[in-house]
């Protein structure tokens, strides 16, 4: 390590006091990582591109006076800056996203889960459907259209009508059913509603499956 | 209406069959037939080489895009600031119940078709209501109920 | 077809003779068909001064010429029309009107006196004695109401190019920057970046990586309330190509782009036709007048998304894509479209640059404010008696805007609270009217200059209910991406509508305040990072309004439907039965020539009824 100090390549900075290291192109979340910080997130996962929806995994970047809240997923540290991963800007942030998903994903129980890590037990806000599980993370997107290229699903519409979906919300015949989109899914969204991906199995793939 | 593959020529030559030029052939095919079929849609990701969820998720991001046929005639209320401060609101509402749509629908008779817009930028005359390409400046719902009434 | 000009002499001369060529006896008619004068059948005055003078023998030397010219700003009074030589400046103009004018005013000289505008017993014979003009100072509209805008030697008269040829054949690329720099202009389409600043970002980014540059027009204009940019747009586009020639010269960009929102065909039509005489003179293409250098501009239109206005998004949109913003912490003037150094400048940041390159930077710095150079162009729009647009110096207090420029409210002797900023703005109350209009005191005051709508408001406006408009607003142009704002904007809206609805408790202010700061903090763009800001200052400046929705269940200024009673006065009521037959609840009874009455306990609150009465009988309590 001191080695590596000596190298001007190597980012130095802090996290919650703690200095940390970071090779140039890590962001603040693979260092914090790497030293066994505890960052939560929804839409970010290693074989794709960070595309910073879910915010769950905010910080707070501090230099002297100057303070911002970032995500940790796709902000760049620099020498010297102060990370902090339980301030009470970033607590307010995590905790109001939290109670928000609880009414907007009822169904979901990994968004309980999370939440309560985090004391959100319960929300305020009206439930206007309880069988939701979809935080339109956006992670089956971006596997189908990184990964495996068939690029059947996409978002559909825009803002509280933005949905994850295939073209027509019809069965996609791009699909090929290699189910990579339910192995990055955080919810059981994507299991929920894979028929409607890729239409019935048995049509696709010539005979009754198994 | 079909929109059969071949109709679009005209519209496609303009562009080159590159990714960038996916709204632009969707701007023109939308102001040719006031709607984008799923032939056009199509046609259109063929010529420009992008998948067809792509050509789904921005003709469905975009207010001004329509998947389905339009109205005859489209109403458009403008909801901007100034327009709001002056009852835009009420006047939304109450073409609404006059002609039986929610706003973003089209009459059975596909006659009208009712947007609201979120500012024509002709904020002096608050509120403005267009039908097609006319203004009715410091609208009044008689007044513009008087107006439809007429075509 | 135009012929090419092969270099800037040929432009400075070309210019020369147009000026010298000028009758200034030439009788012009000037017809604003700026949007509001257009909204209110502009088109149809011109078209009506066009046929007259062509069908009739008019008694002066030489037949007037028809300018059909961009926005005169004062959109109240419209249609407007300027006379020359004589000056004369006519409002409300009707086509009926077209043949006395021609008959009294152009050929005998003669006021006709009805046409005049008047203001507080005065009666105004030209533009520039009239207040709401003699206290602006133009820049960025200069050539407005002016100039034909598609007629091309009335454009190069009028100077453009000059600047750019200047630009282009007297000094270097960093020159230009320094020049810009000195000037201070900072953006004028919201953030108040610093132009020269952002130039020089993309111009090293350049340096560093050697490719493609672009440089982007941003037309997207798309808070409510503001039009400043679609004047310049359609009233004078040639000075927002100029202005992108110039900003491309400097950072060494040969494909620009203007995006132009799809709601302002007119605008989009304009600069079209501009963009065809500027290639067809030499001005954008190859070899720019004969300089060697090389740029061209292409038009995108916006396609209904207010979003589109943010950098990443517009981008993304210009790629072919949705309008999802991204999370910026690497410059979009070092990685903007296609990853490559982009700059993007608002459309009355472009305007100004001509004026800086000819005059220089110092001028420009020596107008306005300290660290707020320059003059803005305003919307002055809602309660106030000069609708309109106006441009002025950065400095000016807020009041002399709206009370000396603006003449008050119209009926009442206060202001309740401006809106500047549009969605991401804030209300400004009326104890702080001496504010300087700028962008770092306005942004202190919890506010923001934003692209310049200013929206007044009076004692019957809201304050809850206009907090919960820009939040629906913002609400509905949310791309959805990130969590703080698709559920953050609807849950605070949650909050909203329970104040509005008289179900709120007091502890919900500051738990609504808790959640504006988190959806601030944590939203991927400025669109969700500012949209609690109309929040935030209204709970800052009038508290008690919100108090009086939860605590005693009132709305003050008579809006929110739910706190509100329709009452029919039956000193005023006619007994007309109009309101009877337009309530779609049918609860209006009365017999006929009696007064009316309304059943509150079936009353919707629609507003059919008061719309319909023609005795202002209907009160609102």
């Amino acid at each position: 390590m001191n080695e590596k100090a000596k190298n001007k390549q190597v980012i130095n900075f802090t996290i919650d006091g703690r200095p940390v290291q970071a090779e140039p192109g890590w962001t603040v979340l693979e260092t914090a990582r790497q030293y066994g910080f505890h960052i939560p997130t929804l839409c970010y996962h290693e074989a794709v591109s960070p595309s910073g929806a879910c915010r769950l995994c905010v910080v707070e970047a501090r230099e002297g006076k100057w303070s911002k809240v970032v995500i940790s997923c796709m902000y760049p540290p620099y020498e010297g800056v102060e990370i902090l991963t339980d301030s009470p800007r970033v607590q307010n942030v995590r905790k109001w996203i939290l109670e928000l998903l609880l009414a907007e994903c009822p169904a979901s129980k990994e968004i309980r889960e999370l939440a309560a890590e985090y004391g959100v037990h319960s929300t305020r806000f009206e439930i206007k459907n309880p069988t939701e599980q979809c935080v339109l993370c956006g992670l089956c997107v971006r596997v189908c259209d990184e990964i495996v290229g068939v690029r059947a699903l996409s978002f559909g519409s825009r803002g509280t009508s933005k949905r994850v979906t295939t073209p027509y919300m019809v069965p996609s015949e791009a699909c090929v059913a290699c189910g990579c989109c339910v192995a990055v899914c955080p919810t059981g969204a994507m299991k929920s509603r894979l028929d409607q991906v890729r239409g019935d199995l048995a049509e696709r793939i010539g005979h009754a499956h198994g | 209406m079909n929109q059969a593959a071949i109709d679009l020529d005209f519209i496609l030559d303009k562009y080159p069959g590159e990714p960038r030029y996916l709204i632009s052939l969707l701007q023109d095919v939308q102001a040719e037939y006031g709607y984008i079929s799923p032939e056009a849609m199509s046609s259109i990701c063929d010529h420009v080489m992008v998948p067809i969820s792509r050509a789904w998720s921005v003709a469905t991001f975009y207010k001004s895009f329509s998947l389905e046929p339009k109205g005859e005639h489209e109403i458009r209320v403008c909801l901007g600031t100034a327009c709001h401060l002056k009852g835009g609101e009420r006047i939304a509402e109450g073409l609404e119940m006059e002609l039986g749509v929610q706003r973003g629908e089209t009459t059975d008779d596909l006659k009208f078709t009712l947007e609201t817009v979120n500012c024509l930028g002709a904020c002096a005359l608050a509120p403005v209501v267009m039908v097609d390409d006319d203004y009715i400046g410091g609208a009044r719902l008689s007044a513009v109920r008087r107006y439809l009434k007429k075509m | 077809m135009m012929p090419r000009v092969e270099n800037a002499e040929e432009l400075r001369v070309w210019r020369e003779e147009l000026v010298k060529a000028r009758d200034p006896n030439q009788p012009i008619v000037r017809v604003c068909l700026g949007p509001g004068c257009l909204a209110q059948g502009a088109d149809k005055v011109a078209q009506a001064f066009k046929q007259t003078i062509k069908e009739k023998k008019l008694a002066v030397e030489v037949r007037p010429l028809v300018k059909e010219t961009g926005c005169h700003g004062f959109c109240k009074i419209g249609p407007l029309v300027n006379l020359a030589p004589s000056g004369l400046f006519y409002a409300r103009v009707k086509p009926e009107d077209v043949e006395s004018i021609l008959d009294l005013s152009v050929v005998k000289g003669e006021v006709i006196e009805r046409l005049l505008y008047s203001e507080n017993g005065t009666q105004y014979k030209t533009a520039a004695e009239i207040p709401f003009y003699k206290m602006q100072q133009k820049i960025a509209m200069r050539n407005l109401g002016i100039i034909d805008p598609l007629d091309f030697e009335d454009v190069v008269a009028a100077g453009a190019y000059q600047a750019a040829a200047k630009a282009l054949t007297e000094m270097t690329p960093e020159e230009v920057i320094a020049e810009v720099e000195r000037s201070g202009l900072r953006g004028r389409g919201g953030a108040g970046f610093p132009t020269g600043r952002k130039w020089r970002t993309a111009a090293n980014a350049l340096a560093r990586r050697p490719g493609p540059a672009y440089i982007v027009c941003n037309g997207d204009e798309g808070d409510p309330g503001a039009f400043m940019d679609r004047a310049i747009m359609e009233g004078d586009p040639h000075s927002v190509l100029e202005g992108l020639i110039i900003g491309a010269y400097a950072i060494g960009a040969h494909e620009g782009f203007i995006y132009v929102r799809t709601e302002y065909p007119i605008a989009v039509k304009n600069l079209r036709t501009a963009i065809k005489q500027a290639r067809e003179l030499g001005l954008l293409g190859k070899n720019i007048l004969g300089t060697g250098f090389d740029f061209d501009l292409q038009i995108n239109r916006g396609a209904g998304a207010f979003v589109c206005g943010e950098s990443t998004a517009l981008f993304t949109s210009i790629e072919g894509k949705p309008g999802e913003p991204r999370p910026k912490y690497i410059r979009s003037a070092e990685e903007g479209l296609w990853g490559r150094p982009t700059v993007l400048n608002n459309v009355e940041t472009l305007a100004n640059l001509p004026g800086i390159i000819q005059n220089g930077g110092e001028w420009y710095a020596g107008i306005g404010a300290k660290g707020n150079s320059g003059t803005k162009a305003f919307s002055l729009v809602g309660k106030v008696k000069n609708v309109g647009l106006v441009e002025v110096p950065m400095g000016v207090p807020l009041s002399r805007i709206v009370e000396e420029i603006g003449g008050g409210v119209p009926g009442k002797d206060r202001f309740k609270a401006v809106q500047t900023g549009g969605p991401s703005g804030g209300c400004i109350p009326y104890e702080l009217k001496d504010t300087s209009v700028d962008y770092d005191s306005l942004t202190k005051a919890g506010s923001m200059m934003g692209s310049g709508g200013m929206i007044v408001m009076d004692d019957r406006d809201c304050v809850v209910d206009v907090a919960r408009y820009f939040l629906r607003f913002l609400e509905d142009e949310s791309c959805g991406k990130c969590l703080p704002c698709r559920l953050g904007l609807k849950g605070m809206l949650e909050f909203l509508d329970r104040f509005a609805k008289g179900k709120g408790k007091i502890e919900d202010i500051d738990e609504l305040e808790n959640l504006a700061q988190a959806v601030k903090d944590g939203s991927l763009c400025a669109l969700g990072g500012s949209a609690p800001n109309p929040v935030l200052t209204t709970i800052k400046y009038f508290r008690d309004e919100y108090e009086a929705h939860i605590k005693e269940k009132k709305c003050p200024a008579g809006v929110c439907k739910d706190l509100i009673t329709y009452r029919i006065d039956p000193d005023a009521c006619t007994g007309c039965g109009v309101c009877a037959k337009n309530c779609p609840q049918e609860c209006i009874t009365g017999e006929k020539k009696k007064p009316h009455v309304i059943d509150e306990s079936l009353c919707i609150r629609c507003g059919m009824c008061l719309d319909s009465c023609r005795f202002e009988a209907v009160k609102v309590e």
